[in-house]
């Protein structure tokens, strides 16, 4: 049996959207994930909050916060995964979350829970390959997506391209999330470099907020990660999941034209 | 990979990061191991400790003080005399000088009470490197005049605005511009805190203090202290004098915490005077004990004294507690108060409330001791900064 990771990539370039449960509310973020779902995304990063996200800029900052003013926590997020399941929401959904939190929660019941919620992997920003070992001992089968940077030399990407499983995600910028006016220079370069050192797909983000960027960097890699821009605008809006519906559709558009000939899309 | 100094303390320590900044905490490892070792570097900061900071620091036997109680004699360290009023500039300025040799020429800092923001600025300047300091806005409020001495020495004071707007915060947005401009820039973290290779070094470049008094105690006094009390917040001046005295194990280690508004009351910032709500996590990089509530979210602490109003405890703290070789206890807002006036008029120092906090302990402790058992209490700055603070409260 393959899993859902593994499909998903079967039709590259995957666009994923990052969304934290709880915010605006948690109901609506609930219903915002299940309209990217289906609308376009092939690949939710989920969103834990925490009180210090220090690799976040200021949109995620604000939306967290406000998930944690309204009263979101763990256990009430992980049950908000499990809703998402229930209503049907078949793509691979990723929690991503600081490490402080699933401590507190006790690690071998947070992964436990997860993973019967329904998640299908991990991303801890807060955790180097060099902190990952007791997360992954209990995590199991459930893989912690690794992190490369661009500021990453040679001889630690190839350690840690090594060891990946899922697909790695790139960040493509020094700096914290958010928005930027431009892709990274050199970014093809950097993605070529991981390739040399794995065939798990590389996903890029960090500053990837329009679809016309999306396409841009889709031509190189094999996933487009969208945080902030998609905070943003859906926690902007008066009407949120009619404009993750837009959101998602607008991106899933933007990145077909750069799909795989050979590969077919549902 | 590996590292080249051990980058944990039992279980405690780490380097819990973002990737972006991984390479950058090799690469200062690497300096800081390769400074250490070599001789020019080390006589070069040996003569700025002496030229430009004035060490060593003197040893200051609190004669009245110790009369006023009848107990114990009480020794001051002073480091409130080294230049920029605290011990802060010890580590900025070793810091500062691994940033030269790194070529690096940018430095970020986080600071409360503004000493380790002043002592940076006052580090930069004196070795021409651009500095920013970022600073809550609550913690700007309260230490007005380290903001204005900070910003004329031409560093450039953000002001933070995010969470509670106070220490946490602003380490946060230093860690946030260090990752961005990691390249060209240095974090000079001000404690011992956050990833290794911080809080090994911090205390390395701290532990002057700690030998200094060692020595003078010999010299002066011709014995070794009974206890050593210190103040903690992150835990860089305690961590500096304890370590001149750790392999003496008759010499008792008190460090005290921030009780606040007291500890039923939950605004504090006793990690470990509160263990319902000090439990052992990560933030900041490193595992240690940090008050959270049940969802892992860092809680809001309180202190009267900005240096001490942190949710974390620097690492090599929790270990030296766990293995009973340090001991931890906390001083409220009222008792650092009352120890800071009777400081005043009984021997003529101003003390920083953050080292009020532990003038506070010794004053507890003192009459329970014998005349003839000394006390050493590591005055870690002075206290000009808070003369706004202290004035409001005792109005």
């Amino acid at each position: 049996m393959t899993s859902r990771i593994e499909d998903t990539f079967k039709s590259k370039p995957i666009f994923m959207p990052y969304f934290p449960l709880g915010y605006p509310a948690l109901d609506t973020s609930i219903d915002v994930i299940e309209a990217l779902a289906n609308n376009g995304a092939d690949l939710i990063e989920v969103g834990l909050s925490f009180s210090d996200p220090l690799a976040d800029g200021p949109v995620i900052q604000h939306a967290t916060q406000t998930a944690l003013e309204k009263g979101i926590t763990v256990k009430k997020s992980l049950a908000a995964l499990k809703e998402l399941r229930r209503r049907g929401v078949n793509i691979p959904l990723i929690l991503m979350g600081y490490y402080n939190p699933m401590l507190a929660y006790g690690l071998e019941n947070f992964v436990r829970d997860a993973a019967e919620a329904g998640a299908d992997g991990f991303i801890v920003p807060d955790l180097p390959l060099e902190e990952s070992r007791e997360f992954e001992n209990v995590a199991g089968d459930f893989p912690l997506i690794r992190m490369l940077a661009p500021t990453t030399p040679p001889e630690r990407m190839e350690l840690i391209a090594r060891s990946a499983r899922g697909f790695i995600y790139l960040v493509s910028v020094t700096g914290v999330t958010g928005e930027r006016k431009s892709i990274a220079e050199g970014l093809g370069e950097l993605i070529a470099r991981v390739r040399e050192h794995t065939s798990a797909p590389v996903c890029v983000g960090f500053g990837i907020s329009t679809p016309e960027q999306a396409k841009e960097v889709g031509r190189m890699a094999d996933g487009v990660i969208v945080g902030s821009a998609c905070v943003k605008t859906i926690g902007g809006s008066k009407k949120p999941v009619e404009t993750a519906k837009q959101f998602a559709a607008a991106f899933r558009s933007a990145l077909r034209s750069t799909l795989d000939a050979s590969a077919s899309h549902a | 990979m590996t590292t080249l100094l051990p980058p944990k303390f039992g279980p405690y320590g780490g380097q819990f990061v973002p990737e972006t900044l991984m390479p950058a905490l090799i690469e200062l490892e690497e300096a800081f191991v390769s400074a250490r070792g070599d001789a020019a570097f080390q006589a070069e900061f040996d003569k700025l400790m002496a030229s430009f900071v004035g060490r060593p620091t003197p040893l200051t036997y609190a004669k009245r003080l110790s009369e006023a109680l009848g107990g114990a004699q009480i020794y001051l360290k002073r480091e409130d005399l080294a230049h920029t009023g605290a011990h802060k500039i010890n580590n900025a300025l070793g810091q500062a000088l691994l940033v030269k040799r790194m070529g690096k020429r940018r430095i970020v800092a986080e600071t409360g009470a503004g000493q380790h923001g002043v002592a940076s600025a006052t580090a930069a300047a004196l070795l021409g490197l651009e500095c920013v300091v970022y600073m809550g806005e609550v913690d700007i409020a309260r230490q007005e005049p380290n903001v204005f001495r900070m910003k004329l020495l031409g560093a450039e004071v953000r002001p933070v605005s995010s969470g509670t707007k106070t220490l946490k915060d602003a380490i946060n947005e230093a860690i946030r511009d260090w990752v961005t401009n990691v390249r060209d820039t240095h974090y000079l973290l001000g404690s011992a805190l956050g990833p290794h290779p911080y809080p090994t070094m911090v205390r390395e470049f701290q532990s002057v203090i700690g030998r200094e008094a060692r020595e003078q105690m010999m010299m002066e006094v011709g014995r070794l202290p009974d206890t050593v009390i210190a103040c903690v917040g992150g835990g860089s001046n305690a961590i500096g004098i304890f370590s001149g005295f750790v392999n003496d194990a008759d010499v008792e280690l008190i460090g005290v915490e921030a009780g606040g508004s007291g500890i039923e009351t939950g605004k504090h910032a006793a990690r470990f005077g509160d263990p319902s709500r000090g439990r052992v996590g990560v933030i900041h990089g490193t595992r240690t004990y940090v008050l959270q509530d049940e969802d892992g979210q860092i809680a809001e602490t309180h202190s009267i004294s900005a240096g001490l109003d942190y949710a974390a405890v620097g690492p090599e703290h929790a270990l030296m507690r766990d293995a009973e070789r340090a001991f931890y206890t906390f001083a409220t807002d009222e008792e650092a108060l009352n120890a800071f006036q009777t400081l005043c008029r009984t021997e003529g120092i101003i003390p920083a409330l953050e080292s009020s906090h532990a003038v506070a302990e010794a004053i507890k402790r003192a009459p329970k001791m014998r005349r003839d058992q000394v006390i050493l209490v590591n005055l870690s700055g002075r206290g000009d900064k808070d003369l706004n603070t202290v004035i409001k409260e005792t109005k």
